[in-house]
């Protein structure tokens, strides 16, 4: 009899345990904000944990600010605009379901992508069905197989993008006549296409490639490859790193040297606070991709000050805990939201074909610059700045949002400083 | 030539200290999985926490890494022994086999991560201390010379010195010699008067508290976010079986093994196939001798 | 009657059918095929595991070559899904083969470390294949009007599907059922009883008589081959792969957690597992906006098993055996 009864508690608490699961997070869900209008709902996967979530948290943020700015003004086309997301967790397997959730449960009316390259892509065939319109947030070249008239990427490599990237980065070097080259790239898709991409660049330039590895994310230390480089004796070294390695690569530079002349490129990280913090004097001569640093020239970007100051204010206020300054996304999550609402406001419906139809032809004036979209929905121009850290004193992060820790060497229009030696800049 | 030997001796010297580094890493999961035979594939995880808990108060008091990884141990000691607590009533009680405990560990694994995301954000973290990014350059002859970094060279000693101590402590001692008992014979402990939960608690404790001190090294030598400890996950078991399981000094050997492999494939050969050269070596061995290089049961486990 | 169990298997595929015919929300196949393919997951890792006690911890790896030789057809000769599935079933079930002659001699743990280091070196060389995208991965294009024995099968008017998805999640379902009843056959047979015997005592199943090394292989093999199977998929559903997807630990972890929460006894075990484990994390993913949905998701893997450390068909039997006391 008791055998009978604990038995069935028993049974009662395993169920009662899965229903309260399925009940409390129900209860976490968003509900529509109580508005007059129904709200225009704007739809999109981020990597909230996981590999990426640095830059998804803080693309979120951003997000959240502009849902604020633009409901401040009377939303869209007179109704107000909600954001509705979910965590990927940096896998790729829950992207599809996210947004078939997103268009036929929540019936959003817009969406926009995750963040990187391969976050974008599981959501593609689903946009593609559908005929919606689809914003990318920092995808490389996710459309050139697709060929999709109404996909539109914020990352500005230009046309080509895997090219584009370095294009900037091999130009600035060309003034210390380098004759070789050494290649270090992460085995992962990002780093990969921007090595094919330097690869490309450097052989136009007609560098010979005198050293050309991969390395597992995994690596621990990286003094062995820096060693094995040198070895070579390359005028510069191009790398295209995640943030680990990137970390890992600056310190091997502390503790190994290099003679060659310039260093950098591609390395995804250097731009995080905590990394940039955390390194310090370490970085200085390093020469690398960014696409926003708080140099006086970069006013040109109207708003985007004013912008990166509200998040920084906001992150501080709050204590929350994403990138304290911002310059990484803040600026491009924004903007790429923010060009879909401007077509929405300027067709004054939700029409994707009409919507997609008027992003394609229409030059926009956002928080990062005139935005112009070229073939494949990639940026008509590459618009990848590249930086040199110089003048980094100590490991306080407040620094690094003042003028002069990283100089603008090109493009051309926005420059505040030349690319010096690395050996130059090291103590 | 000279290139060649230069390269060499500066892939062995990296490796070796690498391989205290991997040591320092796995020491913990010896006790516990290769002793004990828990499972705990939460511990990579732990010492991602001890990672976090040395730069908390790094960055907030300036405490040295290394000291504030001491100062985590006893915390660590206590998170292990009301770990093993809860494993022993539910599994070992009841008699289950050890595998049984992975899903639990599993569980531990994600609710240790949020918890990290939760308080201290996703971001990559690092420590200051005048030891990092500063090596010690010893020349040997022309165009050859070894740059030992320091923070490799600290995680090396730290590493060894806890190993060796861990060693002398159960080879040395009554408890250490009823730990390294309890792993084959129950009964005799029992009719010697001890109780060998007792003494399987505190080791089970010990070896946990090792990601104290394993973390502070940790964050020393990379970048740490709270999902890292995945990344890391195949490399510490994979040393703790080559060493053999129950074998201390022959996870520091494994360690070693593997760590100068990596760096000499690094360096000749092309750093992306450092795993498969090192979990190449793992199967090789097993091959050979199924109990790991210093294991002493044959197989069977 | 019976071919009891071979009705309501075949009625479910039906079933399954009609469900792609009348449902017209696709949100639920695609919850459903990621559900689905975790299940098939468990139930291969079922048939070693917990029928013979062998802990595979590679599954990622058999996925994997499921989903890569599906990419390498599709490049290679533009093969339809179905063919793909068969293809990544054989191929991965000869790893399975392979594995086994490599790594049977070893036992427990060092069994699973084997495994896990095939794994590891399998996506090291999967990364310096350029041919089905290297480390940067590749993309795919699902075909835009498939056809099989010439019938047209996804057409949003006049194929049998009217989407890719439903497909997918047809598929998929009727893998599972299949994989369901290949397992439940297995109990019953020699090979089962045989595998259980091996999990008792390897030693004891040898002097009786049992062919250990011979039941070994052919779980192993059918293991692997399911997994397999359950990958191929994979490139067609996220249109873009890369060695990190495909050797995710996650499905290793899944793979493990999902029997052991479900009890490794019985082919229900795995299906259980599948199903509560899989819709948890489904559902805490996709109503929790916040990093919170993990933590929820490891909370709901450790008071399982503290309260069933046996798996739920395993509380169950011991609470029937209790209660008939």
């Amino acid at each position: 009899m008791t055998r009978n009864l604990t038995n069935r508690v028993r049974v009662w608490l395993v169920a009662g345990l899965f229903a309260a699961s399925v009940v409390l997070s129900g209860s976490f869900a968003t509900t529509a904000q109580a508005q007059n209008k129904d709200p225009i709902k704007i739809g999109f996967s981020m990597a909230l944990t996981g590999a990426l979530a640095g830059g998804g948290q803080q693309s979120l943020l951003a997000m959240q600010i502009w849902a604020e700015d633009i409901n401040k003004k009377g939303g869209l086309i007179g109704r107000p605009v909600e954001l509705v997301f979910y965590d990927d967790q940096t896998n790729p397997k829950n992207v599809p379901g996210i947004y078939s959730k997103l268009i036929d449960i929540d019936k959003v009316d817009l969406i926009v992508s995750g963040y990187g390259t391969n976050l974008i892509a599981p959501a593609m065939p689903i946009a593609i069905e559908r005929e919606m319109v689809f914003m990318g947030l920092f995808g490389m070249d996710n459309n050139s197989k697709w060929k999709y008239e109404k996909y539109f990427q914020i990352l500005p490599a230009g046309p080509n993008p895997a090219v584009g990237f370095s294009q900037y980065w091999f130009e600035a070097v060309e003034s210390l006549k380098p004759k070789t080259i050494a290649v270090i790239a992460a085995d992962a898709e990002f780093a990969q296409n921007l090595k094919k991409g330097a690869v490309t660049n450097a052989e136009k330039m007609g560098l010979e490639i005198v050293y050309e590895q991969n390395y597992n994310p995994k690596t621990a230390d990286f003094t062995p490859i820096l060693r094995a480089a040198n070895a070579k004796k390359p005028d510069v070294i191009y790398i295209a790193s995640y943030p680990n390695g990137s970390a890992g690569l600056v310190r091997a530079l502390a503790e190994v040297g290099t003679d060659a002349k310039a260093v950098g490129g591609g390395m995804v990280g250097l731009q995080f606070s905590g990394l940039m913090a955390g390194l310090g004097p370490m970085l200085n001569g390093i020469s690398n991709y960014d696409f926003f640093v708080p140099e006086p020239t970069m006013d040109l970007y109207p708003g985007a000050g004013d912008l990166i100051a509200r998040y920084q204010a906001k992150v501080k206020a709050d204590s929350l805990k994403v990138d304290a300054l911002g310059y990484y996304l803040v600026p491009w999550s924004y903007a790429y939201v923010d060009i879909l609402g401007q077509a929405v406001n300027a067709v004054g419906s939700l029409d994707q074909d009409a919507i997609a139809a008027y992003i394609a032809k229409t030059k926009f004036t956002t928080v990062v610059g005139d935005v112009k979209f070229g073939p494949n929905g990639e940026w008509d121009q590459s618009r990848t700045l590249v930086v040199q850290y110089q003048d980094i004193k100590n490991n306080d992060l407040s620094q690094f949002a003042q003028p002069g820790t990283r100089k603008i060497l090109l493009p051309g229009d926005i420059k505040t400083g030349d690319l010096q030696t690395f050996g130059s800049l090291r103590k | 030539m000279a290139v060649f030997i230069d390269l060499l001796l500066n892939a062995l010297v990296i490796g070796i200290l690498l391989g205290g580094f991997y040591a320092a890493l796995a020491i913990g999961l010896s006790i516990t999985f290769g002793l004990l035979d828990v499972v705990n594939i939460a511990h990579p995880t732990m010492l991602v926490l001890g990672a976090f808990i040395a730069f908390l108060l790094n960055s907030t008091l300036g405490i040295d890494p290394i000291l504030a990884g001491v100062i985590a141990t006893p915390f660590f000691f206590i998170l292990g022994w009301l770990i093993y607590q809860v494993y022993y009533n539910v599994f070992e009680k009841s008699g289950a086999e050890s595998l049984r405990g992975l899903a639990f560990f599993f569980g531990l694994l994600f609710i240790i991560e949020v918890g990290l995301v939760i308080q201290f954000g996703v971001d990559h973290r690092l420590v200051e201390a005048p030891y990092i990014g500063e090596s010690w350059n010893i020349i040997i002859g022309e165009e050859i010379d070894v740059a030992i970094p320091f923070r490799l060279l600290v995680a090396f000693v730290v590493a060894s010195i806890a190993t060796l101590a861990i060693r002398a402590y159960l080879t040395k001692t009554f408890f250490g010699r009823a730990v390294r008992a309890v792993a084959q014979d129950m009964m005799a402990l029992r009719l010697m008067g001890v109780d060998p939960i007792r003494v399987k608690r505190i080791a089970f404790a010990m070896g946990v508290a090792t990601a104290g001190v394993g973390g502070a090294l940790m964050i020393i030598v990379l970048p740490i976010e709270p999902s890292l400890g995945r990344l890391y996950l195949g490399n510490v078991f994979a040393i703790v079986v080559l060493g053999g399981l129950g074998s201390i000094s022959g996870t520091l050997l494994a360690a070693v093994i593997i760590g100068v492999a990596e760096s000499i494939v690094a360096t000749f050969f092309g750093p992306s196939w450092a795993p498969a050269v090192s979990f190449g070596i793992l199967l090789a061995v097993l091959a050979f001798r199924p109990e790991g290089l210093f294991g002493k049961t044959a197989g069977a486990h | 009657m019976k071919y009891k169990f071979e009705i309501i298997c075949l009625l479910l595929i039906v079933g399954l059918f009609a469900l792609t015919q009348i449902v017209g929300n696709q949100f639920y196949f695609f919850i459903g095929f990621v559900i689905l393919q975790y299940m098939v997951m468990a139930i291969a890792w079922n048939v070693l595991g917990g029928y013979g006690g062998y802990v595979n911890f590679g599954s990622a790896g058999f996925l994997a070559t499921g989903a890569y030789t599906a990419v390498a057809l599709i490049n290679f000769l533009d093969v339809g899904l179905v063919e793909q599935m068969i293809a990544g079933g054989i191929i991965a079930g000869l790893l399975g083969l392979a594995t086994g002659y490599l790594t049977l001699r070893l036992r427990g743990v060092y069994f699973a470390i084997a495994t896990l280091a095939l794994a590891i070196i399998l996506e090291t060389i999967v990364a310096h294949w350029d041919y089905v995208g290297g480390a940067a991965g590749t993309s795919i294009l699902p075909k835009r009007k498939p056809e099989l024995l010439g019938e047209l099968i996804v057409d949003r008017k006049e194929g049998i599907f009217g989407n890719y998805k439903e497909f997918l999640f047809f598929l998929m379902g009727t893998v599972a059922i299949i994989c369901v009843w290949i397992s439940r056959y297995i109990e019953n047979s020699k090979l089962g009883r045989g595998l259980n015997a091996i999990k008792d005592s390897e030693e004891a199943a040898e002097c009786m008589g049992v062919p250990t090394m011979r039941l070994k292989l052919i779980a192993t093999a059918i293991s692997g081959g399911m997994m397999g199977v359950a990958g191929a998929p994979l490139a067609s559903y996220l249109t873009f792969i890369d060695p990190l997807s495909a050797f995710n630990l996650e499905y290793a972890i899944n793979a493990i957690a999902m029997p052991m929460i479900g009890g490794t006894v019985s082919w229900a075990g795995p299906v259980i597992g599948a199903l509560l484990l899989g819709t948890a994390q489904q559902v805490s993913s996709l109503w929790i906006q916040s990093e919170l949905n993990l933590l929820i998701v490891g909370v709901v893997l450790v008071v399982f098993v503290i309260i069933a450390p046996e798996g739920i068909i395993g509380w169950f039997r011991k609470s029937r055996k209790g209660s008939a006391r």
